[in-house]
């Protein structure tokens, strides 16, 4: 780094700075103060220290949204990264209409509204007037989103890996274009198999960016919200309720301001440990091994 | 180790070439023999990669035949025609370490372990990789993972012909020297195959025990170094090797001579007649270190105007007008030059290109 | 020659036949992935353009792959009906306003980032990225307090505002990355020459990156426009997003699927414009690994 010092550099940043302070501190700093105090009404506060936060760590409730949610991320990570590597394998490499095409396609999910992508598959799941829905009902399958936990958590599965597949597909694909040619004709020379050019080749080069998708995909599913929201609105039960749901219910559903303003401090700080224990963990990894 | 032979052998990346400016390599035969250095010299974008890539089987070419000791391999893989080759770029596989790299390509062919371990380390002895072995190739430089690169084709004890597309572009010019040094050590080491490409002509010189030099898609003469130097078969050839090129000057057939702008230039008997004889145009092609500079009016010289000398330390680059046509000599470091002087044209030194080939 | 042990036995040639056909088996094997894939992101998308042209008597009395009786009588309810298109009027409205915000406050921090060094800027840094970490479920309750005090309340600048907590940093993030592309010697060049910040930011540097700014514009329009969460909390009435009208075809009579589908096919559309623009700039824009 031989960036030269320059203190007067922050006037640049001061903008920034003012603008996501307004945006992030200043609501921050009210959900602290929410959390240890109880409001009855403007003037009305009683300072309760730790309790809501007792409260929030000792809630059955939470804990069940907990472990769906971190089911939920691994499951959609297990899926999504290995999917979206294939996918991106399988793209064509010229710089033809056809990939143009492949690109605005796969790109297509990203850039739907989050509610529409979940009216989508609300209209395509259902077994009467959708189509996925009735081709698993014609399967002979009794499925039902609306009814069953376990086909209510599998669509919104299955949503997730349609909504952001693409995004995964697109970065890995991003990196696969970095390769040099003379990478794969040495491989080519030396005999290698497809597999050893991906295990050798392609995996250690697109490593980056994998990172990049693991960790965006993981913060992504942690939050995800709307989706499920307009799908299955959490239920049936709370089979897909996950901690953003939650959340949203305690704070404006119940008007729980205490304990979902502690909730909403433990959340923040639960996704911020998980990506930097997935960051450490990964890039750690690739290069642990080194003697 | 293998003889390379190629027969009629062109390559066109349009569909249907219909002229020779659309061939990336025109049709032609040649033999690479067994166990030679060669280097393939030229500049860029005259087709040297896309003759080595069709040796090596990475390019199909679009006619001709490929003949490894006469077996036809047109249509093999590298992997099938045993070829190893480094690129320009040190390619090397960054998760591995250096004893894997080294062994990577035994492996994925089956060799036993034993077989393996004893030619990694015979080949990293050879290439000074022993310390580094067991570190992560990534972590290396730029010339040590090169030499990985050479590692691997090295390593391969049935390999038919070790092909360099410019492997020294990235190295540190010092480290050039030695790399080449090491390179030239392997191959009398093991009498290997090796086709060298490269725009540089020090470098092909200094490499190789024969260079084929290329230009617009054909090889234009296939010598040893004093081969291309003393006799060049095309005017490329003259102007592209040698610092600075041979001096070419259009020229008229006369009686016993060649005429530059109207100056006669003596030659050896016969040689302005069986030159015309074809027709076309003519060229009087001389190197600089042949041409001899001397005082105004001796007998058997052309009078010149010097307009420039360089001095190089060792010799002087003298520049030197005749009639309307520039000139270089090379004359020795001590030698007087004056503004107004001649120069001799040692008959059996000066060449005729007709057409630019090599006519006498 | 003493490495010359295994001269003969790498001979082994399969014939040329075998070889091609199994090359062109693999091109096909990639070709179906890829296929597979993109119908599996199509199919959903049909059946809601599909459905958006067919009558709820259709839609309802049973399956069909095309409208037997195609109309557009859904679409002309949506742009007949003040209540939903100025849903989408309010929607672009936020997403060009958060857009430009982004962006003139995250160029010149950016250009701080990749050009000095300055007191805490690595935790700068690091602190804007968090921010894309949060949850904006837990940003509801303040932020709906702080724009309701601001009176901020029900307008596109409320949530253009709200949105820049995660599209800043992302700005700054990617812009950042593109900057550090261009030789720091052109800026010195350029002080010599006498050229005074602003001047020689505004005339020589941004046009320089101009690639960079349409990716970054790229990204704050799609997770802008996307967003809805905050985009509903933080309007009623003059504001509403389309996202949100779109939950009003809940009515006593049932579900109006055939409107809902329209109106979920017309959020499509800009997405689908701007990628179709942009489409030579994606895979650039991910390969910096900066989404």
């Amino acid at each position: 780094m031989d960036k030269p010092w320059n203190n007067r550099a922050w006037f640049l940043v001061i903008p920034v700075f003012v603008l996501v302070a307004f945006s992030a501190i200043i609501p921050l700093m009210t959900v602290v103060n929410y959390s240890v105090q109880d409001i009855f009404g403007p003037g009305q506060a009683f300072w309760v220290g730790t309790e809501w936060f007792e409260k929030v760590l000792h809630d059955e409730r939470l804990h069940d949204a907990l472990v769906r949610q971190i089911l939920f991320s691994l499951a959609v990570l297990a899926i999504e990264i290995p999917l979206g590597i294939l996918v991106a394998l399988s793209m064509p490499a010229d710089k033809g209409w056809r990939t143009s095409l492949v690109l605005v396609l796969l790109a297509l999910p990203l850039l739907i509204p989050w509610n529409v992508v979940g009216t989508i598959w609300q209209i395509f799941g259902r077994a009467d007037i959708g189509l996925g829905g009735a081709a698993i009902r014609a399967l002979g399958i009794d499925y039902n989103y609306t009814g069953n936990p376990r086909d209510a958590w599998l669509t919104v599965l299955v949503m997730d890996v349609w909504h952001w597949t693409s995004l995964v597909a697109l970065l890995c694909y991003a990196g696969l274009r970095a390769i040099p040619p003379a990478y794969y004709q040495a491989a080519k020379i030396d005999g290698a198999s497809r597999w050893a050019v991906f295990r050798h080749i392609e995996l250690p080069k697109m490593r980056g960016v994998l990172i990049i998708a693991v960790l965006l995909r993981f913060m992504d599913s942690f939050m995800i919200y709307t989706e499920p929201f307009v799908l299955t609105g959490g239920g049936p039960g709370n089979a897909t309720t996950f901690l953003s749901q939650y959340l949203t219910r305690m704070a404006v559903g119940q008007f729980d301001l205490g304990v979902a303003a502690a909730f909403s401090l433990i959340y923040f700080l639960i996704v911020l440990l998980f990506s930097y224990v997935f960051y450490t963990f990964i890039t750690t990894v690739g290069t642990g091994d080194r003697s | 180790m293998a003889a390379i032979e190629l027969r009629n052998l062109g390559h066109s990346y349009r569909p249907n070439p219909a002229g020779p400016q659309d061939y990336a390599l025109r049709p032609f035969s040649m033999t690479w023999e067994d166990g030679a250095a060669y280097a393939l010299l030229g500049p860029s974008g005259c087709g040297k990669t896309t003759l080595l890539n069709i040796i090596s089987g990475l390019l199909t070419p679009g006619e001709g035949q490929v003949l490894f000791d006469g077996r036809d391999v047109t249509h093999l893989s590298p992997e099938q025609r045993n070829i190893a080759q480094v690129f320009q770029f040190p390619v090397i596989y960054d998760t591995m370490s250096v004893y894997d790299n080294l062994a990577f390509p035994l492996r994925n062919r089956g060799v036993a372990a034993a077989d393996v371990d004893r030619r990694v380390r015979r080949v990293a002895d050879l290439l000074e990789l022993t310390p580094d072995l067991a570190r992560r190739a990534q972590k290396l430089t730029p010339d040590a993972k090169q030499k990985i690169s050479m590692g691997r084709g090295l390593v391969r004890s049935d390999v038919a012909a070790i092909l360099f597309d410019e492997p020294l572009t990235v190295i540190d010019p010092h480290m050039k020297w030695r790399l080449r040094r090491k390179l030239r050590e392997v191959h009398s080491e093991f009498r290997l195959s090796l086709i060298y490409v490269t725009h540089d002509q020090v470098e092909a010189l200094t490499f190789a025990d024969r260079v084929a030099v290329m230009h617009e898609g054909q090889v234009v003469q296939l010598g040893t170094p004093q081969e291309l130097f003393e006799a060049p078969q095309h005017t490329f050839v003259g102007y592209f090797i040698g610092s600075p090129g041979m001096n070419l000057l259009p020229c008229e057939p006369g009686e016993g001579c060649v005429h530059v702008d109207g100056i006669a230039i003596p030659l050896r008997t016969g040689a302005a007649d069986t030159a015309a004889a074809g027709g076309g145009a003519l060229e009087l092609g001389i190197r600089p270190e042949f041409l001899e500079l001397a005082a105004a009016g001796r007998p058997g010289t052309v009078p010149v105007t010097v307009t420039g000398v360089e001095n190089l330390g060792t010799h002087k680059i003298v520049t030197a007008r005749l009639g309307t046509r520039s000139l270089k000599v090379k004359v020795a470091e001590d030698q007087p030059v004056p503004t107004e002087a001649a120069l001799r044209f040692p008959p059996d030194r000066a060449r005729l290109y007709r057409d630019g080939r090599l006519a006498v | 020659m003493t490495l010359r042990s295994h001269a003969d036995d790498a001979v082994a040639l399969p014939p040329r036949a075998r070889a091609r056909a199994a090359s062109r088996l693999r091109v096909s094997r990639r070709t179906v992935v890829l296929v597979l894939y993109i119908l599996f992101l199509l199919l959903p998308i049909y059946w809601m353009v599909n459905m958006s042209l067919k009558t709820n008597v259709e839609i309802l009395s049973g399956l069909t792959l095309f409208p037997r009786d195609p109309t557009l009588q859904n679409y002309i309810t949506i742009f007949t009906d003040p209540s939903w298109y100025s849903g989408y009027i309010n929607s672009i409205k936020y997403v060009v306003l958060n857009t430009v915000i982004s962006l003139t406050v995250a160029l010149p921090a950016a250009y701080a980032f990749s050009r000095y060094r300055f007191l805490g800027d690595k935790h700068m840094f690091f602190w804007l990225l968090t921010n894309k970490m949060a949850p904006p479920a837990v940003f509801l309750l303040p932020f709906f307090q702080l724009y309701s005090t601001f009176g901020l309340f029900d307008t596109p600048l409320a949530v253009a505002l709200a949105h820049c907590l995660f599209n800043v940093p992302l700005a700054v993030w990617i812009l950042e990355g593109f900057m550090s592309g261009v030789p720091r010697e052109i800026d010195e060049t350029a002080y010599m020459d006498g050229y005074s910040f602003p001047r020689f930011f505004a005339t020589i540097f941004v046009p320089l990156i101009r690639a960079g700014i349409g990716v970054t514009a790229f990204f704050c329009f799609m997770f802008s426009w996307v967003e809805l969460l905050l985009a509903r909390t933080l309007t009623a009435v003059e504001a509403k997003p389309i996202a949100a009208t779109m939950t009003r075809t809940v009515s006593a009579a049932g579900m109006d699927w055939g409107l809902l589908a329209a109106a979920g096919v017309l959020t499509i559309i800009p997405g689908a414009l701007v990628i179709w623009f942009v489409r030579n700039y994606i895979a650039k824009g991910f390969a910096l690994g900066r989404v």
